[in-house]
């Protein structure tokens, strides 16, 4: 069988757009397998959330346990200007953590007390909405996670943040880390970091850093779409509040009073 | 290209000029490439400022930017006549400002050389995709009618027929660039200053106050450096435009004052109360911002009296106020403003530092140098005319 | 034709210019041969065939981070059916190639690229071991 030139053309051109349209389909195979294949003793959740038993938090007084062993594990940088700090978690006086909470007569329980600060990983995170090339998001399982690989560092979701939990590496932050942890990676300067819900020991079926870290136990952390998790039994007998309820953010971490 | 070969002949006075610029531009560069080697630890932005002199910059020429529409709108959708000679000099104020504002997105990036993640992976739901779309395609349209209209001019024959829409595409555009600027800030649900619904309206209003002085003056600077006169009405008009703008401008200015201190909530007035009366000692703003209404009120009382709007002299001195009054407001408080008291309530001050002032007169030269060359290719064009 | 000196002087001269690296390699001694790379002892099998891993470790390693950031996947299969961890510092450094200097750099340089910056975040464990003694 004699084959036309016109004939080996179409027949090339018909199998290298078969070959193409074959790794594209490999590619879009890879794209649409979301959700992970939870490794083998990983901790999930629907939806991740914190609960911190505030009373309990107060009881040992100048703790910081839980942001030392947050810092530590994620390579936090420690500078000593204000202007320049990174910060994962901390604490800050309970009328400027609730704001909102405007009281003179606060109870002496509350009044000036250090409460613990960080990512809210909120439902309706207004980071996430502003930036710009997705470089943080929402996980489905509520962890608003960042990709430093991507961050162009605009800074808008520094601005977007009603509750200051986003730090900016104004510098090469190596040099000013205490001691690196080896499985975690730094940051480079000029990308925006946060708390991440410790979601690389989640997966190794460890809790978060700062939980495991504090003497009180005043940290728990679990799924609030499981009604028998430890986090919604302690919601459903306590009362508890959020941080600026009111802009619709829907804070994932509850404060216990 | 583009008749460029206009701007390089030029008196002494010209060159000098123009390597004054080069001179700013280079020492600016040169801090750039600091801040690149350091990070922007070399500016005077913080953990509670993350936004300062850059973003303020930009946010105050994008104004300056969507003015020109005061002049392309009346010329050619309701064939304004007096606005002839001025219209390509409002396009090419345009095309310097929209460039500046590029410049200064791009110095406030923590990784410029990730700039491109933007299109790379495009985010509708973020302003910012928005902004860098407005902002590109209004460069992109004031770029084409200047050189197609200019070029026309210079053959001695009409402009093309199909420039016609896109002219007119760029009157909604101009407006559509300062809203969406306007977007960026008053959508974030935590930063009670700019959470109003007035901002993009008091965006638009105080653009259309200072584009116009600007272009004002820059056509009576031309007039006393060339024989080139725009035509006295012209100026007269813009006037008027100036003064419409920045009567609204302050008229909402006010209502923003009494929404935020009769309704008296906090958050609302601790920012104003930052700017105007410092808080807790923290003042470093206040003699600015007073300078600002000062400034406003002063020149709008000028702007009132025919007499003194139609003295040319008593004119370059308002505009020259109501361009310095409304830059401090936008191009200063309104950004860092926004940050001080943050959401903790702490109260950061921010200064600027050299290197950041140095990069942020670099854009600024570069802007002048732009408009000096387009400027004068303009005029050599249109009769002839040297520095 | 009296500029024809002229012009195969200049011609030479070119040639000489742009063959200028091989004439400056074979007068060194140096030949075409790559890198002297330091193997790993332990392992004789890459995540992936070594042409491969040769002309596009970096995207294998774009996939890696795509994955495991984005994705949250942890392990990544490898085309002979072993599976690994996904991990940079944990895995290409910590388990084979130990010497990040003997490796990564010395081919990088060889072939003229600036060093990615994928180390100026992710911890090369040898820096750790220096600094904990």
């Amino acid at each position: 069988m004699m084959i036309s030139r016109k004939r080996f053309l179409q027949m090339t051109g018909i199998s290298m757009l078969l070959a193409a349209g074959e790794r594209r389909l490999g590619a879009l195979a890879a794209a649409f397998q979301t959700g992970s294949p939870a490794s083998p003793g990983a901790l999930t959740a629907r939806r991740w959330a914190m609960v911190i038993d505030l009373p309990k938090c107060f009881q040992k007084e100048g703790c910081t346990k839980c942001s030392e062993a947050c810092h530590a594990v994620h390579n936090v940088p420690q500078f000593n200007d204000r202007a320049h700090q990174v910060k994962w978690i901390w604490k800050d006086p309970f009328e400027n953590v609730f704001a909102s909470q405007e009281n003179e007569f606060l109870t002496v329980t509350l009044k000036n007390k250090p409460v613990l600060a960080f990512c809210n990983h909120c439902d309706e995170p207004p980071c996430v909405r502003v930036c710009p090339t997705q470089a943080t998001w929402k996980r489905e399982d509520g962890i608003v996670m960042m990709d430093w690989h991507r961050c162009i560092g605009c800074r808008y979701c520094m601005a977007a943040c009603p509750y200051g939990s986003r730090s900016f590496n104004w510098m090469d932050p190596r040099s000013h880390i205490p001691k690196l942890s080896p499985d975690f990676p730094t940051r480079t300067k000029g990308v925006v970091e946060k708390c991440t819900f410790c979601e690389e020991r989640l997966v190794k079926g460890q809790l978060p850093a700062c939980v495991e870290a504090c003497p009180q136990k005043a940290m728990v952390c679990g799924d609030l779409g499981d009604r028998n998790s430890k986090v919604r039994e302690l919601l459903g007998s306590r009362y508890s509040i959020r941080r600026k309820p009111e802009l619709g953010t829907k804070p994932e971490v509850f404060y216990l009073v | 290209m583009f008749m460029f070969e206009k701007a390089v002949g030029g008196g002494r006075r010209y060159w000098i000029w123009i390597l004054c610029l080069f001179a700013v531009m280079g020492l600016g560069f040169l801090s750039y490439l600091r801040q690149l080697g350091y990070g922007l630890a070399i500016t005077g932005m913080s953990r509670d400022v993350t936004w300062g002199l850059y973003i303020a910059q930009f946010t105050f020429l994008v104004g300056v930017a969507a003015s020109a529409v005061m002049v392309v709108l009346p010329y050619y959708l309701h064939n304004f006549k007096v606005f002839g000679k001025i219209t390509i000099l409002g396009e090419f104020l345009a095309i310097s400002a929209v460039t500046m504002c590029m410049l200064f997105i791009f110095v406030d990036m923590g990784q410029p050389t990730h700039v491109l993640n933007v299109l790379l992976y495009p985010t509708p739901n973020s302003l910012m995709f928005w902004d860098m779309i407005s902002l590109g395609g209004y460069l992109l349209l004031n770029a084409v009618i200047a050189l197609v209209t200019l070029s026309a001019e210079q053959k001695g024959i009409p402009p093309p027929r199909w420039i016609t829409p896109v002219i007119i595409l760029s009157i909604p555009w101009a407006i559509s660039i300062h809203t969406v600027t306007a977007f960026l800030y008053s959508g974030l649900p935590g930063r009670s200053f700019w959470l109003t619904a007035i901002l993009a309206p008091r965006f638009l209003s105080s653009a259309f106050a200072s584009g116009p002085a600007l272009l004002i003056l820059l056509c009576l600077a031309i007039r006393r450096l060339t024989r080139y006169d725009v035509g006295r009405e012209g100026i007269q008009k813009l006037a008027v435009i100036v003064t419409y703008a920045l009567t609204i401008n302050v008229f909402f200015f006010l209502m923003e004052l009494f929404t935020t201190f009769y309704s008296r909530l906090p958050e609302h007035m601790a920012h104003f109360r930052y700017l105007f009366a410092g808080l807790e000692g923290h003042v470093s703003l206040v003699p600015w911002m007073w300078t600002s209404a000062l400034l406003a009120l002063t020149s709008l009382g000028l702007l009132f009296v025919p007499a003194m709007r139609k003295n040319e002299k008593v004119l370059a001195l308002t505009c020259g106020m109501v361009f310095l009054s409304l830059w401090i407001d936008k191009g200063l408080g309104l950004i860092v403003g926004g940050f001080i008291p943050s959401p903790l309530g702490a109260i950061t001050e921010y200064t600027p530092t050299l290197p950041e002032i140095s990069i942020t007169l670099s854009i600024w030269a570069l802007g002048c140098l732009m408009i000096t060359v387009f400027y004068k290719i303009t005029l050599s064009v249109r009769e002839g005319f040297a520095a | 034709m009296r500029d024809q000196g002229l012009i195969y002087g200049g011609l030479a001269i070119f040639l000489g210019f742009i063959t200028f690296p091989v004439s400056y390699n074979l007068v060194a001694g140096k030949t075409s041969k790559g890198p002297e790379l330091k193997l790993p002892v332990a392992e004789k099998q890459c995540v992936a065939p070594v042409d491969y891993m040769k002309g596009s470790h970096m995207k294998l390693l774009m996939d890696w981070r795509e994955n495991l950031v984005r994705k949250n996947i942890r392990t990544y299969t490898a085309f002979d059916g072993r599976s690994y961890t996904i991990s940079l510092s944990g895995t290409c450094l910590g388990k084979c190639h130990s010497s990040k200097a003997d490796f990564c750099d010395r081919c990088h340089s060889y072939v003229g690229i600036q060093t990615p910056y994928c180390m100026d975040c992710h911890i090369d464990p040898k820096l750790i071991q220096r600094s904990g003694e």
